[in-house]
C-alpha cells in the first residue's frame, strides 16, 4: 500500500503524521524542534514511521509545512501552516468553517470553505502575544509544568486579571502577583483569559463563522479552550492530538498531489 | 546668497556633476547584475531617472548659501516655494533612500537614544537620527534656511517640524489642510488660500526674492503637466502584460514627489510615457510571465523592495497598481493656472489621506476594476497611522463587494526591526496558495 507524509515543523515541535492511500492515519509522531530543524525532521519522521509499522520505501510523498518548512530535505513540496491547518481541520471535522491554531510562536484564525479551502486569515504581529511562547514563559516562571496549566486554570476558584498581553510586561505582573500572594490557579486563569481575548481581536478583524476548530499545542490547554468557548458562546471541536493537524493537512495535500498526478 | 556660491551651484548643475557622475557610473559597469530570467528587460529610463536624482542629491552639498533651501514634507503645496527659486529637500524621500540603504534601524536608534519613542514615525526618527548624528546615504544635507510642512498627510510632520525648527533654528511655515469628512467645503478653501497670501511676505524675506505671479502660473502649469504625465505613465500599466511593475513606480515617483514643478521632472516622465508606450506597441511585460494582477496599499517597504519584486514575480504576479503612487496623480490636475491659489488649495487638500475612508474605498473600487486586479496586498506599516487605520475595514469591504482575495503585511516602511521574515513570508505565501486553489 502507497503512504504518505505531512511534517510540521514548528518552532516548539516538528509534528509528522503518516496517512495511508485511503486518507487514515496510520501513525504520527510529536518530537521537540530543538537546535537542528532537520535532524527534528529526521527523527519526526523515523517516530512515525516506526508509529505506523512501515518503512521509509512505502512512503510516496512528503509534504513540509511550518515555519521550518525549507529545512525538511526529503519532502516534494512546501506549502504553509495556514493552507495545512484549514485542511487539516475540514477532514478532521467538516463542518469547519473558522480554524484557531495558537501555535508556539504565533496565532492564526483562518476561514475555511469548501474542501478545506482558505478563505481568509489573519495572524499575530511580530510578537509573542497570544501564543504558546507566552505561555511556556509563564509556565516555567509559575514553576508548573505545561501540560498541567489547563487543571489549574479549571480548578481555579477566582481569576486575577492580567492586564498586559506583552509576554514580558505579563511576566513582571505575574511577578508581582506571586509577591502578593495570589493562588497560582487564579494566576494561570487569568493569563489563560489573556490570550483568549488577544486571539479574540483577531477573530473580530476577520470575523468569526460558523462551527469553529481549535488546533496547535495550546489547544490541549482545556482552560483556554473553555475560556474561549465561553467567549464565543458555542463549542469548540478539538482533535485529540490538536498538535498533528498541520502536519495531516500537509499529509492530506501530498496524498491529493501523487493522486492527481498519477 | 553668496553669488560666488551661486556660481559654483550652477557650475555643478551643468558641468560638474554630470562629469562626476559619468565616471563614477563607468566604474559600476565594471559590476552588472545578474538577470533574473523572471523580469522582462530593464527600463532604459532608469539610467536617466538615476542621472536626475543623483545630480539633486549631489548638488545639495553646493546649494547652502547658493540658493534659499527649504525642507518640504511630500504633501506640501512647493509649487509656491519653486516660485522663490528654492532649492527643496525632501526628508521622506530621503527617508525612504535611507530605507533602501537598509539604514533605518541605525538613524533610528540615534533618535531613540535622544527619547523619541519607537511608535515615531521611522521618516521622522531617520530625520532626527541624521540631525544628531550627521550621518546619510547621501554624502551631505544642506542645512535650511525654512521648512515647510503641511498636515494633508498626517499630524506628525507638525511635531516633526516644529522639533526641526528648534534644532536648526530656522523659521517653520504650516500649510494647514482641513480634513474632508465630506465634499469639500468653500469656507475651508478661503482659509487655506489666506494661508498662502500670508506666507508670501515671510517667503520673500527668506529667499531675498520677490514674489512673480508670471513665474508661479508657470510652475502651476509644469506642476500640472507632469502630474498628468504621471497618471499616464501609470495607466500604462493597465496593459496585459503590464510594461512596468508598481516596484519600479516607486522608484519612478522620486521626480514628481521631488523635483515637482521643474522642468527636469516633466521631461523625464515624458520620456518614460514614450519608453513604456513602446514596450506595449511590442508586447513587453516588466515580468515574463504575468498571470496574476495585483494592487498595493500603502507606502512601500523599503528595505524589502528588491526581495518582494523578486518573490511576486517568481510566481508570475505582478502589481499594476497602488493607492500610494496614484496619490501624485489624483488631485494635482485641479491645478488651474488662472487659478493658482483656489486651485492649488483644492488639489492639496483632497490628496488621499485628508480625505474620508469612503473616498478612499472608492478609489481602490475603481483602481482594481481599471487595472484588472485580482488581489490586494495590504501594507500595515506601523510607521504610518493615517494611512494605516480603517485598512481592516476597506479589506473586508473590498472582499465583500468585489470578492478579491487580500492578505495583510504588518511592517515599517523604513525600521526593519519591527519586520519578520517568517511570519511576513507565511502570510504572502498562504496568499499564494489560496490565489492558486
Amino acid at each position: 500500500m502507497d503512504y504518505f507524509t505531512g511534517i510540521d515543523l514548528g518552532s516548539l515541535s516538528t509534528n509528522a503524521v503518516i496517512l495511508d492511500a485511503d486518507r487514515e492515519i496510520t501513525g504520527f509522531s510529536i518530537v521537540q524542534t530543538g537546535a537542528n530543524s532537520t535532524e527534528a525532521a529526521e527523527e519526526a519522521l523515523d517516530k512515525a514511521l516506526a508509529n505506523a509499522c512501515i518503512g521509509r520505501e512505502q512512503i510516496k510523498g512528503t509534504v513540509a509545512t511550518g515555519y521550518g518548512r525549507g529545512s525538511v530535505p526529503f519532502a516534494d513540496k512546501k506549502v504553509t501552516e495556514i493552507s495545512c491547518h484549514a485542511l487539516g481541520a475540514f477532514h478532521l471535522f467538516p463542518d469547519t468553517n473558522t480554524v484557531i491554531d495558537i501555535g508556539g510562536q504565533d496565532s492564526k484564525v483562518i476561514h475555511v470553505g469548501e474542501g478545506g479551502k482558505v478563505l481568509d486569515f489573519t495572524m499575530n504581529d511580530k510578537c509573542a502575544a497570544g501564543t504558546g511562547r507566552f505561555l511556556e514563559v509563564m509556565a516555567s516562571k509559575l514553576q508548573v509544568n505545561l501540560d498541567e496549566m489547563g487543571d489549574f486554570s479549571l480548578n481555579a476558584v477566582g481569576e486575577v486579571r492580567i492586564s498586559s498581553v506583552c509576554t514580558v510586561f505579563a511576566e513582571s505582573e505575574v511577578i508581582s502577583l506571586v509577591a502578593k500572594n495570589h493562588p497560582k490557579e487564579e494566576i494561570i486563569r487569568g493569563l489563560h483569559r489573556s490570550i483568549v481575548n488577544r486571539v479574540w481581536s483577531m477573530l473580530s478583524t476577520i470575523g468569526v463563522q460558523g462551527s469553529v476548530t481549535m488546533s496547535g499545542g495550546v489547544a490541549k490547554n482545556k482552560g483556554v479552550v473553555s475560556l474561549m468557548e465561553e467567549k464565543l458562546g458555542r463549542a469548540i471541536h478539538v482533535y485529540t492530538e490538536p498538535q498533528i493537524v498541520g502536519a495531516l493537512g500537509a499529509a492530506l495535500l501530498s496524498q491529493r498531489k501523487v493522486q492527481c498526478t498519477g | 546668497m553668496s553669488s560666488v556660491k551661486n556660481l559654483r551651484y550652477n557650475f555643478m548643475k551643468d558641468l560638474g556633476a554630470p562629469v562626476l557622475m559619468r565616471f563614477s557610473s563607468l566604474r559600476k559597469k565594471r559590476h552588472p547584475r545578474k538577470l533574473n530570467p523572471d523580469f522582462g528587460p530593464a527600463l532604459k529610463s532608469t539610467n536617466r531617472l538615476k542621472e536626475i536624482m543623483t545630480r539633486h542629491y549631489f548638488l545639495s552639498r553646493y546649494a547652502e548659501g547658493a540658493k534659499p533651501v527649504a525642507w518640504v514634507t511630500s504633501g506640501a503645496p512647493v509649487e509656491l516655494l519653486r516660485a522663490f527659486d528654492f532649492y527643496t529637500f525632501y526628508p521622506e524621500n530621503h527617508g525612504a533612500l535611507c530605507g533602501t540603504q537598509k539604514m533605518g534601524p541605525e538613524l533610528c536608534a540615534v533618535a531613540e537614544e535622544h527619547g523619541y519613542h519607537q511608535d515615531l514615525c521611522s521618516y521622522a526618527r531617520i530625520d532626527l537620527g541624521h540631525y544628531f548624528s550627521g550621518k546619510t546615504p547621501a554624502g551631505k544635507l544642506p542645512k535650511p534656511d525654512i521648512l515647510f510642512a503641511s498636515n494633508n498627510i498626517c499630524q506628525t510632520v507638525v511635531y516633526w517640524y516644529k522639533a526641526l525648527a528648534h534644532y536648526w533654528k530656522v523659521p517653520l511655515l504650516l500649510f494647514d489642510t482641513p480634513y474632508n469628512f465630506d465634499k469639500i467645503k468653500e469656507h475651508d478653501i478661503s482659509y487655506m488660500v489666506r494661508q498662502f497670501e500670508e506666507m508670501i511676505p515671510l517667503l520673500e524675506r527668506v529667499s531675498g526674492k520677490r514674489f512673480n505671479y508670471q513665474k508661479f502660473q508657470e510652475i502651476i502649469y509644469i506642476a500640472k503637466e507632469t502630474s498628468i504625465t504621471w497618471g499616464e505613465v501609470l495607466a500604462t500599466m493597465k496593459a496585459r502584460p503590464a510594461p512596468m511593475t508598481i516596484f519600479d513606480a516607486f522608484v519612478h515617483l522620486a521626480p514628481i514627489v521631488s523635483l515637482r514643478g521643474l522642468p527636469v521632472a516633466l521631461d523625464y516622465y515624458r520620456t518614460l510615457l514614450s519608453e513604456l508606450k513602446e514596450r506595449i506597441d511590442h508586447g513587453v511585460g516588466a515580468i515574463t510571465n504575468e498571470n496574476k494582477r495585483l494592487m498595493w496599499d500603502n507606502i512601500a517597504i523599503w528595505y524589502k523592495m528588491r526581495d518582494f519584486s523578486d518573490l511576486f514575480a517568481e510566481q508570475g504576479m505582478n502589481f499594476v497598481t497602488a493607492t500610494y503612487t496614484n496619490a501624485w496623480a489624483e488631485t494635482i490636475y485641479y491645478l488651474d493656472v488662472n487659478q493658482p491659489f483656489e486651485s492649488m488649495a483644492k488639489a492639496y487638500s483632497l490628496v488621499i489621506l485628508n480625505n474620508n475612508l469612503n473616498n478612499r474605498l472608492e478609489l481602490m473600487e475603481r483602481l482594481i476594476k481599471e487595472y484588472q486586479v485580482d488581489g490586494l496586498v495590504i501594507h500595515s506599516a506601523r510607521s504610518c497611522k493615517p494611512y494605516s487605520v480603517g485598512q481592516y475595514d476597506l479589506r473586508r469591504l473590498l472582499m465583500y463587494r468585489l470578492k478579491v482575495p487580500s492578505v495583510v503585511i504588518e511592517a515599517d516602511i523604513t525600521d526593519s526591526r519591527v519586520y519578520s521574515e517568517g511570519q511576513t513570508r507565511t502570510r504572502i505565501e498562504a496568499f499564494f496558495e489560496a490565489m492558486e486553489s
